[in-house]
């Protein structure tokens, strides 16, 4: 647009501060959690060449998860088995959940399924899911004539 | 969800410190959530601490107060930044007051996947005596 006289400085920086109320409120930044839909919570780490995601799951058997990717989807089905207690018990307090869950997550690139990786360790799932060959950005060289 | 379930909370809960004290970490703590369940000769403690393994807990009983903590190494990995995050990584904090006397010699205390089991045995006098109500 074409402008006559040039814009005021004030005006800029309203501009500014606007951009970052914004970005305050759309950011996912690791400071602002997100609101978990369902169950589980997950963390996803993010390189040019490869996605993380982590989840905490405790008191789950590696054996009872069951992780797959279709496309860029990635499914997330378990269940945590309920504490097998004698009879004759009084409960304090039942805070733990147990039960079946699935949770399907979008991810950012497609990705090689076959070299999908995961591993369990104290309760903590971390899948790495390295990044499809041909969604791989490619670096292109300026020739110079 | 199956009918014999209880829906399992997705966000952790973080410990609310008092005005006068602040730790000395930056980083969150949380509070692990707990069964707790008694029988006649012990009272049992589960709580789910992720990223907690046997070495990184720490279990005290001074009197009657029974404190649980768990120390988790936040994890980074190479060359990737955090893009989106639904939970935070911290420590564990909890403490109950226990209405019974334990037998102190004989707590046991295990970590599996991430969940902590303590077992603490009832002291043999504490373990409920019947009295017999004898009619008049």
């Amino acid at each position: 647009m074409y402008r006559r006289y040039p814009v005021p400085r004030m005006w800029e920086e309203m501009e500014r501060l606007q951009r970052e109320i914004n970005s305050l409120f759309n950011s996912s930044s690791p400071g602002r959690l997100q609101i978990a839909p369902s169950f589980p919570a997950m963390n996803m780490w993010t390189s040019e060449e490869s996605q993380v995601i982590t989840a905490e799951i405790p008191g789950v058997e590696p054996e009872d998860i069951d992780i797959s990717v279709t496309g860029e989807i990635l499914t997330l089905r378990g269940s945590r088995k309920p504490e097998e207690i004698g009879e004759d018990i009084r409960y304090h307090r039942r805070e733990r959940g147990y039960g079946r869950f699935q949770r399907s997550i979008q991810l950012p690139f497609p990705v090689e399924a076959e070299r999908v990786e995961a591993t369990f360790k104290n309760g903590v799932l971390t899948i790495t899911l390295p990044r499809a060959e041909e969604d791989k950005p490619r670096k292109i060289t300026v020739k110079s004539t | 969800m199956s009918e014999e379930s209880k829906e399992m909370e997705v966000q952790k809960q973080e410990v609310i410190t008092s005005d006068e004290s602040e730790r000395t970490k930056e980083s969150p703590v949380y509070v692990p959530r707990a069964d707790i369940y008694e029988t006649e000769d012990k009272v049992t403690v589960i709580a789910d601490m992720p990223g907690v393994d046997e070495n990184s807990v720490d279990i005290t009983l001074e009197k009657n107060v029974l404190t649980i903590r768990g120390f988790v190494q936040p994890h980074t990995f190479e060359h990737h930044t955090l893009s989106y995050a639904e939970y935070g990584v911290g420590d564990y904090e909890r403490s109950f007051v226990l209405s019974n006397e334990i037998d102190r010699d004989r707590i046991q205390a295990t970590v599996k996947n991430g969940v902590l089991r303590l077992v603490l045995p009832k002291q043999e006098a504490a373990k409920t005596r019947k009295i017999e109500v004898k009619t008049a």
